[in-house]
């Protein structure tokens, strides 16, 4: 049985739905990520874990337990907020603290407990601090120290890195899934930002308009997108629409030119209108022997970009857009001009519904 | 001297005369108490007084309950209106208002009609519960000025996340209005206490009608068969309320957590 248990749930404001049907098994120790547009209900459901509203339907069990009506500070869950929400009366001590004398532990083991915590998150200068005398990235360090403290089941993380610059981003991204990693706490963490959910998680759950699009390992969840939705929301994709003409052979036509996907078509029938996925860097130029694909096409647009050269690629109604390594040798190509762009069989991601 | 800035200092000067020539002349006229020179006499006379004495506790000790009332009303009630029932917000302010409106003597009259002692609530029967009453009466007196000084106070914080923090953390809500919202609105509380310690020290009618020993009666008095006294009197009002201004800024630089 899963540690954390999202079963069915479902969450109405009024009459606007966010959260519809949602199941979840989270694994003891695990890091999982709720990635998503705005308003796609992944803080809603971060929010009825925490016990900060409460469902409409479903049910949330943790360790089995039902948990789905306690309070919030009935259930011994660490969050940590976008906006840190540290207590700008208290110092860094007191802060980390608060949690333990809520809890009556005795004072030397909140201080052995506060001394253990800003040792973690390597800020054993700052104690006497107040809130407003550290940086935007200490401030999250100490939330996190904060939330940790009280030994929490499980630690939740909403979109704790929005606030912060893109250097101090990715240090502290690490930084927590170091931590996470040292105390093997069962973590759950929202974010709309696709490179923090792939890099840190060991499951992502993609989510649009209230409901799960798809599970999986980052690396399932980049290479094997199973809809338009996660294809599109993860990582850069071209997609392009095709029909297919032998679904036995995974025989696909696009733009009047014919591919070859080696993963088959799943019952699909010829005539059979489908979305195809290509990754930029599945992409070459030139045309390749053997069973690769190749698509003719005409140079729409190059951007040069310094290292990498952009170049968008235009067959009869679809375009793709694929990047190349500049060369000082050789110059760019340039509009207008044809050319072959290949791919292997196996790079094609066949997506699931039908194509807009 | 640039146009620009001619037109505000002017302005500027004419304020302080119309405020400070009526306040020196009060002063002045307090000093003459002896013929020919100046002195403190009538200071001296006024607080050796032990009216003054009994009057001016009696008011301190009603104002402090007055304001301990006045907190434990005011700072739950703008925390929940901002937490739980933003859409209650404009009644509320409405409603903090009205003493503004309403003149007090209109109030206390209301009071004596419903509270008078062959009322089913005779809270002027006895002279603690009248003093109950007078309390409650300043309450309402200053809640304009307690609510919209929390309230204030209030929106300077994220009041939501604080809670659900501390909330997360394994905290009840008595807990965490005491040990995480109250501290990081003090200044905006104290302001309401000073302004209510400043109305209630000078307050007349409603004392005066509840016929209470407070402050604002006892000035009336003086006021009325004296000549000297009333003037050092008024200046001394004046510098209470200063005092409670200067405290005001004292505690506002003081509070631990803020940027100095």
């Amino acid at each position: 049985m899963a540690f954390l248990s999202i079963e069915r749930i479902t969450k109405t404001f009024g009459t606007l739905t966010t959260v519809k049907g949602v199941d979840l098994a989270v694994e003891r120790g695990e890091f999982i990520t709720l990635l998503g547009p705005s308003g796609c209900g992944k803080t809603t459901i971060l929010r009825m874990v925490a016990g900060f509203e409460t469902p409409t339907s479903g049910t949330i069990r943790i360790d089995g337990k039902d948990v789905t009506n306690l309070k919030p500070h009935q259930r011994n869950i660490g969050m940590v907020f976008q906006a840190y929400a540290l207590f700008p009366n208290m110092t860094v001590a007191d802060n980390i603290a608060f949690g333990l004398k809520v809890a009556r532990k005795s004072g030397s083991e909140i201080a052995s407990r506060v001394k253990e915590m800003l040792e973690l998150i390597k800020l054993p200068q700052v104690a006497e601090r107040y809130p407003y005398q550290l940086s935007g990235g200490q401030q999250q360090r100490v939330a996190l120290a904060r939330a940790l403290a009280i030994k929490p089941q499980i630690l939740l993380l909403d979109e704790p890195l929005s606030a912060l610059d893109a250097k101090i981003r990715v240090s502290l991204r690490e930084e927590i899934r170091a931590v996470q990693r040292q105390l093997g706490i069962t973590t759950i963490f929202v974010t709309h930002d696709q490179e923090e959910a792939l890099s840190m998680s060991d499951r992502v759950c993609v989510m649009s308009e209230g409901r799960i699009e798809q599970l999986g390992t980052p690396f399932e969840i980049y290479n094997y997108p199973k809809t338009r939705f996660v294809a599109s929301f993860v990582g850069t994709l071209n997609i392009l629409s095709g029909r297919v003409s032998d679904g036995a052979e995974g025989r696909i036509v696009v733009d009047g030119q014919e591919i070859v996907t080696s993963r088959g078509l799943n019952g699909a029938s010829t005539g059979d209108a489908l979305a195809v996925a290509l990754r930029p860097e599945a992409l070459s130029i030139g045309r390749a022997n053997g069973s690769s694909n190749n698509l003719e096409g005409t140079i729409d647009e190059v951007h040069f970009l310094g290292s990498v050269v952009r170049i968008r690629v235009r067959f009869k109604e679809s375009a793709v857009s694929l990047d190349t390594f500049n060369r000082p040798n050789a110059a760019p190509p340039e509009r207008g001009q044809p050319i072959t762009v290949n791919f292997g069989r196996e790079d094609i991601l066949v997506l699931e519904g039908a194509p807009n | 001297m640039k146009q620009s800035r001619l037109f505000p200092w002017i302005g500027f000067i004419f304020g302080a005369i119309y405020f400070l020539v009526p306040l020196i002349a009060t002063f002045e006229f307090s000093l003459r108490m002896q013929r020919g020179i100046y002195s403190f006499k009538a200071y001296q006379v006024v607080l050796a007084d032990p009216g003054f004495q009994a009057s001016f506790s009696y008011s301190a000790l009603i104002a402090l309950a007055t304001i301990i009332v006045g907190v434990a009303l005011v700072v739950p009630t703008a925390y929940l209106v901002q937490l739980k029932l933003p859409r209650l917000r404009p009644v509320v302010e409405f409603m903090t208002l009205l003493p503004l409106v309403v003149p007090a003597i209109v109030i206390v009259f209301g009071y004596l009609r419903m509270y008078n002692s062959s009322s089913w609530l005779p809270m002027t029967g006895s002279a603690r519960s009248t003093d109950l009453l007078l309390i409650f009466a300043y309450v309402t007196l200053s809640l304009p000025y307690m609510y919209r000084s929390v309230d204030t106070a209030l929106r300077t914080i994220d009041i939501r996340t604080l809670t659900e923090a501390a909330q997360s953390l394994g905290s009840s809500w008595p807990r965490i209005l005491i040990q995480v919202i109250l501290p990081n609105i003090r200044v905006g509380v104290l302001s309401g206490a000073f302004l209510t310690f400043a109305i209630v020290i000078g307050e007349f009618t409603m004392a005066s009608l509840l016929n209470r020993p407070a402050f604002g009666p006892y000035m009336q008095l003086i006021g009325a068969n004296r000549a000297y006294e009333p003037a050092a009197l008024a200046v001394i009002a004046f510098a209470i309320t200063w005092a409670c201004m200067g405290l005001i800024q004292l505690v506002a630089s003081f509070s631990p957590g803020q940027k100095r």
